[in-house]
């Protein structure tokens, strides 16, 4: 039956190392891991880096800059983006320190500078689905 | 590191036409490819015992290509699974095979109906498996978006410009134009590149390289038996493949990446130029993976042709053109003869350094440089005549 509400844009499929992830943000909480020599990770891997030592979930402050970004003004696949864009993707540096990726929205393509400071918003998209997104810090 | 520098060369190259719609099965390509690349190097298909490739699942198996041409018994049939960064890694694996004694004569080979069949360049399935749970979802799915991340990280480290890259889309084109093969042969002005459209900002429409249907092929044989064969050999002097400490799932795992204003080319440079035994000045033609304008940059401040950051000023001026001090990309590239993943650009390098490459020929070639690449993996060869 057609569904004219249905989410047509990809969808992540939550494996054994992001549910974690993918729960937090469903939640409102931004979850990242922190390997026992206190590097946080992302993305969310099983192991810490070059051994089989697990790395412990912890909330994450949200709070970034913008490393880098895009503009995405072709739509691909054109029937499922063709009225979103233009939209930014961005890589967020993360206050613990790694890198995550992201929505930026609140902020017109043509503003968005690097370094500039960002927080995260919860973008629910489907009951099970909450995508991150960053808007500039306020404050 | 590659130690067997000289003692394998490039005896045979072949390729397809270069379409947006080939009409034809990929095995078919390939197979035209191989046989016209036997032909060339004098051999026959009895000589042949070996056969590689690689392939984005996009493309016919070896041992598929290798029962079309009717060979005898590849006893050395191989699929790589790679993308950009294959072309000159499975030209490296196929003399080390023959090293071996796996095989005696190898054809290497890329094939695909990369327009009117799989196109690499566009969507992928809606569900995000893997990394890309990380990266589709929020709308960042194509390799044009993937590398606009990389090319806007230059910019912001270096102030590298679009000034850079139109030197590049154009020069690129105008040897294009010179070029049978290739498939864009409108020349193309500044202000044409300028009037292109944004793709996915920092990219317009000519700073990302074609989409083709077509197969490119190579033999590669022991320069002893290379010597009595109809050409003059292309000496593969040396090569080497690989990249940083995170290269990751697929392309799109390079959010742990160090930094995105350098590439895998970075990582391999030492062992390339060791390998071959000379330096960036000793390099007369260079054809470098361009998949998009920006990764020429990447491929030269890398391997050391200046430092990181300089690669915008350096391909200014002229240098890159015919006639410059270092010119690349003599057919054009992936951005204007075809994209067959790099392969085409091993085609190139040969002609030049046998001194066919008619109007296009670069005075005097004796070394030649082929990148395959662009971002965390790739692979580099050296050739001489």
């Amino acid at each position: 039956m057609f569904q004219p509400t249905a989410y047509a844009k990809p969808l992540p499929v939550p494996d054994p190392e992001s549910t974690p992830f993918w729960d937090g943000m469903r939640e409102g909480h931004l979850m990242l891991q922190r390997s026992s020599a206190g590097e946080y990770l992302f993305p969310p891997v099983t192991f810490s880096p070059g051994s089989l030592e697990r790395p412990e979930w912890m909330e994450a402050s949200g709070k970034g800059t913008v490393f880098s970004w895009i503009v995405v003004r072709h739509p691909v696949p054109r029937d499922v983006y063709a009225d979103e864009v233009p939209y930014v993707v961005a890589l967020i540096a993360l206050e613990e320190g790694c890198r995550m990726t992201g929505n930026l929205v609140d902020i017109a393509p043509e503003d968005v500078r690097a370094g500039m400071p960002v927080e995260i918003v919860y973008n629910r998209v489907t009951p099970e689905i909450t995508l991150p997104a960053f808007r500039p810090a306020k404050g | 590191m590659y130690k067997l520098r000289d003692k394998y060369a490039i005896t045979g190259i072949g390729n397809t036409e270069y379409s947006k719609f080939s009409g034809r099965t990929v095995r078919s390509l390939a197979t035209e490819a191989c046989l016209k690349a036997i032909e060339d190097a004098g051999l026959t298909v009895g000589d042949i015992d070996g056969i590689v490739s690689f392939n984005f699942n996009d493309s016919a198996p070896a041992i598929g290509v290798a029962t079309e041409m009717g060979i005898e018994n590849a006893g050395y049939a191989v699929d790589y699974a790679a993308g950009g960064n294959g072309a000159n890694l499975i030209t490296l694996a196929a003399a080390a095979a023959i090293e071996a004694g796996l095989a005696k004569n190898v054809v290497c080979f890329r094939a695909m109906n990369g327009r009117s069949g799989f196109r690499l360049g566009g969507g992928r399935d809606m569900s995000a498996y893997g990394v890309t749970q990380y990266t589709a979802p929020l709308g960042w799915i194509t390799y044009p978006q993937a590398m606009a991340m990389w090319a806007r990280r230059h910019m912001i480290d270096y102030g590298t410009t679009e000034e850079h890259w139109a030197e590049i889309a154009t020069t690129f084109r105008a040897n294009a134009v010179r070029n049978e093969r290739a498939m864009q042969r409108t020349p193309m002005s500044k202000d044409d590149y300028y009037n292109s459209r944004f793709i996915v900002d920092p990219f317009r429409m000519y700073d990302i390289c074609l989409e083709s249907d077509g197969a490119c092929a190579v033999v590669i044989t022991a320069a002893e038996h290379a010597r009595d064969l109809r050409h003059k050999p292309v000496y593969i002097m040396g090569g080497a493949y690989g990249g940083g400490p995170t290269q990751g799932d697929d392309l799109f795992d390079a959010i742990r990446w160090p930094s995105h204003s350098h590439n895998c080319f970075k990582y391999l440079a030492d062992d390339l130029w060791g390998s071959a035994g000379i330096g960036p000045k000793d390099v007369d033609v260079a054809e470098i993976y361009d998949c998009f304008t920006y990764s020429v940059l990447m491929a030269l401040e890398g391997l050391g042709f200046c430092k990181e950051g300089e690669g915008g000023p350096f391909v200014m001026d002229g240098r890159i053109a015919p006639g410059g001090e270092l010119p690349l990309n003599t057919h054009g590239g992936l951005l204007s003869e075809a994209y067959i993943h790099g392969f085409n650009h091993v085609i190139e390098a040969v002609e030049q350094l046998r001194g066919t490459a008619g109007v296009r020929q670069v005075e005097g070639a004796e070394i030649a440089l082929t990148t395959a690449g662009a971002m965390t993996c790739g692979s580099a060869m050296i050739l001489r005549n």
